[in-house]
């Protein structure tokens, strides 16, 4: 059995270089907001804002990527199966039932995966990002003519956006650690490669679901 | 050999270049020194005489001056007078109640000892129109010997006189020849002589002036430190024909003229911005907060703070109380202040005070002798200040909020004229120390309306604070704006991240974040439960 590359290079260091960056963005985030003081705020501030420069500009590339490579499909929502992953997380973990998903180059996420991380990129990350540039860029917004937007609106959509990011990642932590043991589905996300010993009948029921010849 | 010419000809030069640009430096950095005069007054034969009083020395100066006298004669320092440009309001010491002495109307020699001039002994009466009334030297002395009589309408001593106060020590009288063949260009100490010393003492009044001023270090003024900009007070209040750029009554809250290049604006230079412009910091986010905060605020983290103290409360409700011997009562508290006067009630004096914030577009408003107080809602604002976030000429500017006790007309509801001093009876409160005496003589010389019902209430005051200004290094935090806990908590409508938030959203945000993490935790426990159970059930 040879082992398959289910996360290429890039995709790999944008993936940890962005969760680094959100995890750094929420705690100076959160200096800002004035729920502690740890760095100070203007340090903070500064911080954030270079933080928030160096995600944009990961952005860019991973949008550039996804299209250029096509992989932005991963991402399109199906409805397959969609009922019996959900299922599969409410029962089937505790009962000892299989996932009724595999990973594969073509379908790397499940369906609820895929809703999931469709809503973080269509809904949360755009809001923050927008409405962090607006923040940013607050005292030239009358040169576009924005100048009427109060600056409390901005930030406490900013706050809201930072707020579903951070609901977001403890769900999606917690998930992470729900493969066969708590790291079998984060190696892969660090090794590129899916483990050999994961489980078959998941593996031939999704390589016939997606049309593949078990490998 | 042609390369070696060569090279030889470029060292040349090499060393030319450093030499002239060095010289250029030495140039470049050589200060000119302000103070330079093309008059040695002591040459003057006018002013090698005998001079017996102030108003002769001013008619020696003004052989020369011709138009000096009637300059002064013009100003704010000679009319005690204003007429605000947006109020109407008419302003000016000669006018106006404030929260320390009260009044000027009615203790004319004392409070007039700070007057420009010789024998204004009236306020109903403009100051003296004779040009030898003017005082010259209270600007011009540079040997620090010209004093002026604290209740001399303005003169300084002519005789010798005892002092301190019942000391036995006689001092002599200023030497007023030596004075006058000494005049130069005024410098701190002689605007200090009385902008120091506003309320009754030393830095009493505003705080951010006082006699630490004189020279100070660069840490509490770096305009006027020696080892800063080394400026005398008129480069900023920039004056011209004795008129004097820099007003309290109708300030200029937001400078968006910028810097002040020579010929191409208005020559005063009483704002931050006329030297440093609009743009000042590095760091653009900083930059970005001139729209919407004053210099002030941020660059002058603290005022009284040359070892100076300020008075902060003035209450005179409780002057007059004598010991047992019937004699007047002096009380310090434990920092060495005065803390009660029976001439003037009880204080509280403070130094290194945070400023007291508020939104400021430069319009101050005054509560006069003639305005309808409303004594059921006290504070009475003696005087109030305009501004707020939805003027675009507001900034937030810092203050010192003076307060106290005044005494007022129970049934007229005004502000009462305080009769504290009269040099020739005992009709005022420091001979008398009977408060029904001195308000019915006070008003009466004022020709104020009394019904002789009075009562104390408390008032506060707006002194705006711009001096002191420290280093950049000691300018205030971002945080300590910018958190839970802000100096700005009293600044209404304006988002300031980190001291405001939305707890609503905070609540649901951090509820649903805990619930999350909760649901995980039991969802994880559930699942390590039941494997354990279906290990067990295989066995
Ligand atoms: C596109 C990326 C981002 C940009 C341009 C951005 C920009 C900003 C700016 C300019 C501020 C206000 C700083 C100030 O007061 O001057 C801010 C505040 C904040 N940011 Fe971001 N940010 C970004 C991403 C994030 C992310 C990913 C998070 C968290 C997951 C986050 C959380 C916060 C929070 C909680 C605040 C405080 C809001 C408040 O209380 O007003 N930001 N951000």
């Amino acid at each position: 059995m040879s082992r398959v590359m289910v996360f290429k290079r890039f995709e790999r260091f944008w993936h940890w270089s962005q969760a680094a960056l959100i995890f750094f963005l929420l705690f100076t985030g959160f200096e800002v907001h004035g729920t502690y003081q740890v760095l100070g705020f203007g340090k903070a501030v500064q911080l954030h804002s270079t933080a928030a420069w160096a995600l944009i500009t990961l952005w860019v590339f991973a949008i550039f990527w996804h299209f250029t490579t096509g992989e932005w499909r991963q991402y399109i929502p199906v409805t397959d199966k969609l009922g019996a992953v959900i299922y599969y997380y409410a029962v089937g973990t505790f009962t000892g039932a299989a996932h009724p998903f595999k990973k594969t180059t073509l379908a790397k996420h499940n369906p609820l995966q895929r809703l999931a991380y469709l809503w973080l990129k269509l809904i949360i990350s755009p809001l923050i990002w927008v409405s962090g540039l607006l923040y940013l860029f607050y005292n030239q917004l009358d040169q576009i003519g924005l100048g009427n937007i109060p600056l409390e609106w901005i930030a406490l959509t900013h706050t809201a956006a930072a707020f579903l990011m951070m609901i977001f990642i403890i769900a999606h932590v917690y998930m992470a650690t729900m493969g066969k043991t708590p790291l079998s589905l984060i190696k892969p996300m660090i090794t590129g490669y899916e483990p050999e010993q994961e489980d078959a009948t998941a593996a031939s029921a999704s390589n016939e679901q997606s049309g593949e010849k078990p490998l | 050999m042609d390369l070696f010419c060569k090279a030889q000809l470029s060292l040349w030069l090499i060393i030319l270049a450093c030499l002239s640009t060095d010289a250029y430096a030495v140039i470049a950095s050589e200060k000119l020194d302000q103070n330079i005069t093309t008059a040695d007054h002591s040459e003057f034969k006018v002013l090698q005489q005998q001079f017996h009083s102030g108003p002769e020395v001013t008619k020696a100066c003004l052989q020369c001056h011709t138009e000096a006298a009637k300059q002064v004669q013009q100003s704010l320092h000679w009319t005690w007078e204003y007429v605000q440009p947006k109020t109407l309001q008419t302003l000016g010491k000669r006018h106006v109640i404030n929260s320390f002495c009260g009044s000027v109307t009615s203790n004319e020699p004392r409070c007039t000892s700070c007057h420009a001039g010789y024998g204004w002994e009236d306020m109903k009466q403009p100051p003296p129109t004779d040009e030898t009334s003017v005082d010259c030297l209270v600007c011009h002395d540079t040997t620090g010997g010209y004093i002026k009589l604290p209740n001399a309408a303005g003169h300084p001593a002519y005789q010798p006189m005892e002092s301190p106060l019942d000391s036995g020590h006689m001092k002599a009288p200023p030497d007023l020849t030596v004075i006058a063949q000494n005049v130069g260009h005024s410098q701190p100490a002689n605007c200090g002589s009385c902008h120091f010393y506003g309320g009754g003492g030393d830095g009493v009044k505003h705080g951010d002036l006082d006699s630490s001023l004189v020279n100070p270090p660069k840490s509490l003024d770096v305009h006027l430190s020696a080892e800063g900009a080394n400026f005398a007070c008129s480069d900023c209040h920039t004056t011209t024909g004795h008129i004097t750029a820099g007003s309290r009554y109708q300030g200029n809250a937001h400078d968006t003229q910028g810097i002040d290049v020579p010929g191409h604006t208005d020559m005063s230079r009483a704002s931050c911005e006329s030297c440093h412009g609009a743009a000042p910091h590095h760091e653009e986010k900083l930059n970005e907060h001139v729209d919407r905060v004053a210099c002030q605020s941020c660059h002058i983290p603290a005022f009284a703070r040359g070892g100076v103290a300020t008075k902060t409360w003035w209450d005179w409700s409780t002057a007059g109380k004598l010991d047992e011997n019937n004699k007047p009562m002096t009380v310090y508290d434990e920092n060495g202040h005065l803390s009660y006067l029976s001439t003037k009630g009880d204080f509280h004096y403070a130094e290194n005070v945070t400023p007291e914030y508020r939104w400021f577009n430069g319009t101050v408003h005054y509560t006069l002798q003639t305005d309808t107080i409303d004594s059921d809602h006290p504070p009475v604002q003696v005087n109030w200040i305009e501004g707020s976030a939805h003027d675009p000429d507001a900034r937030i500017w810092p203050f010192k909020i003076m307060h106290g006790k005044q005494p007022f007309d129970t049934v007229n509801k005004t502000l009462l004229i305080n009769h504290v001093y009269s040099p020739t009876d005992d009709s005022a409160l420091w001979t008398n120390f009977d408060w029904a005496k001195a308000l019915a003589a006070g008003t009466k010389i004022a020709g104020q309306p009394y019904s002789g019902q009075f009562d104390f209430i408390e008032t506060e005051m707006y002194w705006p604070i711009s001096h002191m200004v420290g280093p950049a290094d000691s300018a205030v935090k971002c945080s300590s704006c910018h958190a839970r806990n802000s100096r700005l908590n009293g600044i209404p409508d304006i988002y300031i991240p980190a001291r405001d938030h939305n707890s609503l959203l905070d609540k649901i945000g951090w509820g649903t974040a805990l619930l999350m993490l909760i649901g995980s935790a039991a969802h994880a426990g559930g699942r390590g439960i039941s494997a354990l159970r279906r290990r067990r059930n295989k066995k």
